[in-house]
């Protein structure tokens, strides 16, 4: 029996804009045990990155967590302040952003800006200690150790991607996030990357949180799930179960909307209109206005809770029976 | 015999880079080098390739946007029921021409005039090629955002694209796209910036309307699931050229050249019992297909109208 | 039965829009400032007419250029001795004191003794009752004046900015969409103006033309319009060239100038916009010098004003005859650096990402 190593419990974040509260995380549990890899899934505006932002505390200025716990190794984060704040960051717990390939200071070298990361840290070490474990970290993600006096730019697409995974990796955290951290690469290149994140994952024990909208990704690279929708997570539990019998109507639309191309070539399923404004208080079953599966005994008005229906697996819903 | 609505024989695309400051040398980067194809009427092509494969270029240089460099691109006349020579038209015959080709675009943020209305934005094709009086055209109006799913269309007509979702947007691309019956559309990877579950909407309305309006699709994506999806044939493009082309179950069924195989194992497969194994490259199968059809052509027809390149590619996928 | 409901919900999200724009620029305190300064000096231009229009203000006293009131004041009769420092006079400057007149002074004026009272008309007057800001060396009233600068500075600023920024932006659109030749002559152009110096050029330009305000504001305009702003709105104009929009227009056989006109222009306007409140800014500013150094054929503006007190000998008098000198050079700062500030204001809600949210 692992040990939990982040552990999130009933948290409620939400942004302050000039129309009105955005509710952006609504209550959202889920935990995540040492060296397992826990996917996030949903879509745009689902507040999957909201999640990931808050468990740094990287929100921006007007985003304010209302309620909730995080525990990462049973250490309380919300309420922590900001210096406290970057003892945690990236020593605890590091990411890899979206978009991250231009994360890089143009006009610093790669491997100084790593450096620059282990010395926040631990301004301790040598330079020759941090230049051995950044080589070492380049090593397990397959760079060369070349690449430490390159330029940013002088890198492919998915050089820059290997490099800030061992950014992430380089204060030797315990929980990884990666926020589609392959999006803009090609499926190839995708393929390599989620191989040596794998890969790394195993070597270290890390944990890993791996937030994305593509389920197939999701379905590779997790041993658990959750589904996220309108703030809310609507179902979670381990992947192969999630997939195997899908409960909740949006994550059966969700795996019925995914075109592939291995078995037979099967007309698709889609959902119509568009995720609910998250400023307004929603009642209710957030998704019940689009639900394909709406019957008479769902009432979308009661209140929701996540109910547990399998081994850990656990669906948001009004009532014990399921639709 | 099927008719085609557009034929393309050895297009290319180059393009010259300066080798430097000091250096009076141009290098020549080949962006689409002697490409192939043609579509039948009422059927659609997919143009699969990673980023950097050509594939936009080869979009752009169909819709007569950039120049080609070479080759030649012939489209179906009406009129005289031939295949006609797009370099051999003028320039009333060109714009007569163009209203039987579009383009949807990928970024339903950025192809729609952000201060333009909804019912400017659909009304111009139908002002720029004198069509019918105001009233027929605004009735067309009308009827195409109907058809595209956005009624009441009164609700539609004086917005801005802002105040449309990414989704909604895409079907004015399409509405403004269709409204003049185009014959032929390239669709430069229309749903890849919007979210999942919207994607299979927006596909089988274009699925829909290619069939009830008679258009082929040139359906460009880097997503070989979504080709599939809305394809007939696919078109396997690396470095500027054609790969492998063949009808679609036959292409995910039995993948010949190297490359496509790479491609279809390493793309992500959403079930967590599958058990996904990545081609390991080698050129043996490709080498006996040359060594059997010989390598005078470029592409070698191996049976099932399904091609596949000879051109040299080792050490390079 | 559509046509109504969709004229209703065009004028709705109008209101709706206008509404958010508002909110947006609203939450800009510089530009905020600099709107109420704005409005406060179209206050004092729209002032003045209104106050002759309905006779509460009489023309013949309160014109700002042939008004005229005398205002009298009792002023005791001394000598001013020839040493100091005196019982009475401590120096030079000491007399005459306030209220009092040297009789060297009343060499004309016959019978006039050491002593007596004399009535003196006061010009330039300190602010009263009757004149808020008193009068000037000519007896006119100053708040007056203040007011018809504010018109003047309206006029010129607004007539200058809107032809230079409409030259500008048609130049700019036309560089980017033609390229080649038009573009390299545009350039170049635009390179040569920028290199002059503004203000000597507009020293020899008043040489040769007597300039009226009209006159000022063309010339400020073709300056300002084929300056710069070509090259920043050229830049602007390019973005937009390669949007898909613009692409899909293309495609559809949209002849170049309707591309231009129709779809790239109005993606200029904000940018434009922009750039005409700040050379409002210039213009006001370019005046006020002019007129100091007596370039320009105008009747009254707040450079006139300033030039006037310079010429009369006042402006080295310190504090004594303040309300010659500050109200035009206040007005003159203040209504510049107001249109900086809307200019200010309006750059946060053109471009987002300034904004704080």
């Amino acid at each position: 029996m692992s040990k939990e190593v982040l552990s999130v419990k009933n948290l409620n974040m939400h942004y302050e804009t000039l129309s009105g509260d955005v509710h952006a995380v609504k209550d959202v549990s889920f935990s995540v045990k040492e060296g397992e890899s826990f996917g996030l899934v949903g879509e745009s505006g689902c507040g999957k990155t909201s999640v990931a932002m808050s468990l740094l505390q990287l929100q921006a200025d007007n985003a304010k967590i209302s309620s909730g716990s995080i525990q990462l190794d049973g250490v309380e984060l919300v309420g922590m302040n900001e210096s406290e704040l970057r003892k945690v960051r990236w020593d605890g717990i590091s990411i890899v952003f979206q978009g991250a390939m231009n994360a890089w200071n143009p006009v610093v070298k790669v491997g100084e800006q790593i450096r620059e990361a282990i010395r926040e840290h631990y301004p301790e070490k040598s330079k020759a200690e941090n230049t051995e474990k950044i080589e070492s970290l380049f090593k397990m993600v397959g760079l060369d150790a070349a690449v430490i006096d390159r330029f940013p730019h002088e890198l492919s697409g998915g050089m820059k991607q290997r490099a800030i995974i061992a950014l992430a990796l380089s204060c030797d955290p315990k929980v990884v996030i990666a926020d589609e951290p392959t999006t803009a690469l090609d499926v190839v290149i995708q393929d390599q990357i989620l191989k040596e994140i794998k890969k790394v994952q195993e070597l270290l024990g890390l944990s890993l949180i791996y937030i994305s909208h593509d389920i197939a990704v999701i379905a590779e690279m997790t041993d658990r799930m959750a589904v996220m929708y309108a703030g809310r997570i609507v179902e979670s539990g381990p992947t192969s179960e999630i997939f195997a019998s899908p409960r909740h109507s949006y994550t059966k639309a969700l795996l019925e909307s995914t075109p592939s191309v291995v078995g037979d070539r099967v007309k698709l399923n889609s959902l119509d209109g568009e995720p609910p404004s998250l400023i307004d208080e929603i009642s209710g079953c957030s998704f019940a206005p689009r639900c394909p599966n709406r019957t008479t005994t769902c009432n979308p008005e009661l209140d929701m809770e996540l109910v547990e229906i399998g081994p850990e697996h656990y669906v948001d819903i009004c009532n014990k029976e399921s639709h | 015999m099927k008719k085609n609505v557009i034929e393309v024989r050895n297009l290319e695309k180059y393009y010259e880079v300066s080798g430097g400051f000091f250096s009076r040398k141009k290098d020549i980067v080949k962006a689409v080098d002697d490409i192939s194809f043609e579509i039948p009427f009422g059927e659609s092509l997919g143009l699969v390739g990673q980023s950097g494969c050509g594939k936009t270029t080869t979009a752009r240089a169909l819709c007569l946007l950039d120049p080609k460099t070479g080759g030649d691109v012939k489209f179906y006349n009406n009129e005289t029921e031939d295949m006609e020579n797009i370099d051999n038209l003028d320039d009333d015959e060109l714009k007569k021409f163009r209203r039987n080709i579009q383009m949807i675009f990928q970024d339903p943020y950025e192809s729609l005039n952000p201060r333009w209305t909804i019912k400017d934005i659909i009304l111009e094709p139908l002002n720029i090629h004198n069509i019918g009086d105001l009233q027929d055209r605004e009735e067309a109006v009308v009827e195409i955002l109907k058809t595209v799913g956005l009624t009441p269309a009164s609700n539609y007509l004086p917005r801005y694209p802002h105040e449309l979702s990414g989704g909604q947007r895409q079907r004015v691309s399409i509405a403004r796209t269709l409204i003049m019956k185009p014959k032929f559309v390239v669709c430069d990877e229309p749903t890849s910036m919007l979210d999942v579950s919207i994607r299979i909407s927006i596909m089988d309305l274009m699925l829909n309307l290619a069939k009830d309006l008679e258009v082929s699709y040139l359906y460009i994506t880097h997503d070989l699931a979504v080709a599939r999806y809305m394809c007939n044939r696919i078109a396997v493009m690396f470095n500027g050229k054609i790969v492998e082309i063949a009808e679609t179950e036959e292409l995910l069924n039995n993948p010949i050249h190297p490359y496509t195989k790479r491609l279809i194992s390493s793309i992500p497969v959403p079930d967590p019992s599958y058990d996904r194994k990545v081609y390991d490259v080698n050129y043996d199968e490709l080498d006996a297909i040359i060594a059997k059809h010989g390598n005078d052509n470029p592409m070698v027809d191996i049976g099932n109208e399904h091609y596949i390149a000879t051109h040299d590619v080792k050490g390079l996928i | 039965m559509d046509e109504n409901i969709e004229q209703d919900l065009q004028k709705q999200l109008r209101k709706e829009a206008i509404r958010r724009n508002w909110n947006l620029f609203r939450q800009s305190k510089l530009g905020m400032i600099g709107l109420y300064i704005v409005i406060f000096f179209l206050f004092l231009a729209l002032l003045q007419p209104f106050l002759f229009i309905t006779g509460i203000w009489n023309k013949g006293v309160y014109d700002p250029v042939v008004g005229y009131e005398a205002i009298k004041d009792t002023l005791l009769v001394v000598e001013c001795p020839k040493e100091y420092p005196t019982e009475k006079y401590e120096s030079m400057s000491d007399c005459p004191a306030k209220g009092e007149i040297n009789v060297k002074r009343l060499y004309l004026a016959p019978g006039v003794e050491v002593g007596d009272y004399y009535e003196a008309f006061i010009q330039p007057a300190p602010p009263s009752s009757r004149h808020l800001l008193g009068t000037d060396s000519l007896g006119r009233d100053v708040f007056s004046q203040i007011m018809e600068g504010s018109q003047v500075a309206f006029v010129l600023g607004l007539l200058s900015a809107t032809l230079g920024v409409g030259i500008s932006t048609i130049l700019g659109t036309i560089a980017a969409f033609f390229g080649g030749r038009v573009d390299a002559y545009l350039m170049r152009q635009s390179d040569l103006i920028l290199m002059l110096p503004s203000l000597p050029l507009l020293f020899i330009i008043s040489a040769f033309a007597e300039l009226k305000v009209w006159h000022l504001a063309v010339v400020l305009g073709v300056l300002g319009g084929l300056g710069g702003s070509v090259i920043t709105i050229k830049s602007q104009a390019l973005q937009v060239k390669v949007k898909p929009f613009v692409d899909s227009a293309r495609i559809t056989g949209g002849s170049r100038w309707r591309i231009m006109f129709s779809h790239v222009l109005p993606n200029v306007a904000p940018l434009a916009l922009l750039f005409m409140v700040f050379s409002v800014t210039g213009a006001i500013a370019s005046e006020s010098v002019l007129s100091f150094l007596g370039l320009l054929n105008i009747d009254m503006s707040w450079g006139i004003m300033i030039y006037l007190s310079q010429t009369d000998g006042f402006i080295f008098s310190g504090l004594e005859f303040w309300w010659l000198i500050l109200p035009a050079g206040l007005a003159v700062t203040l209504l510049a650096g107001g249109f900086y500030l809307v200019g200010r204001g309006l750059d946060d809600v053109f471009n987002p990402r300034l904004r704080k949210r």
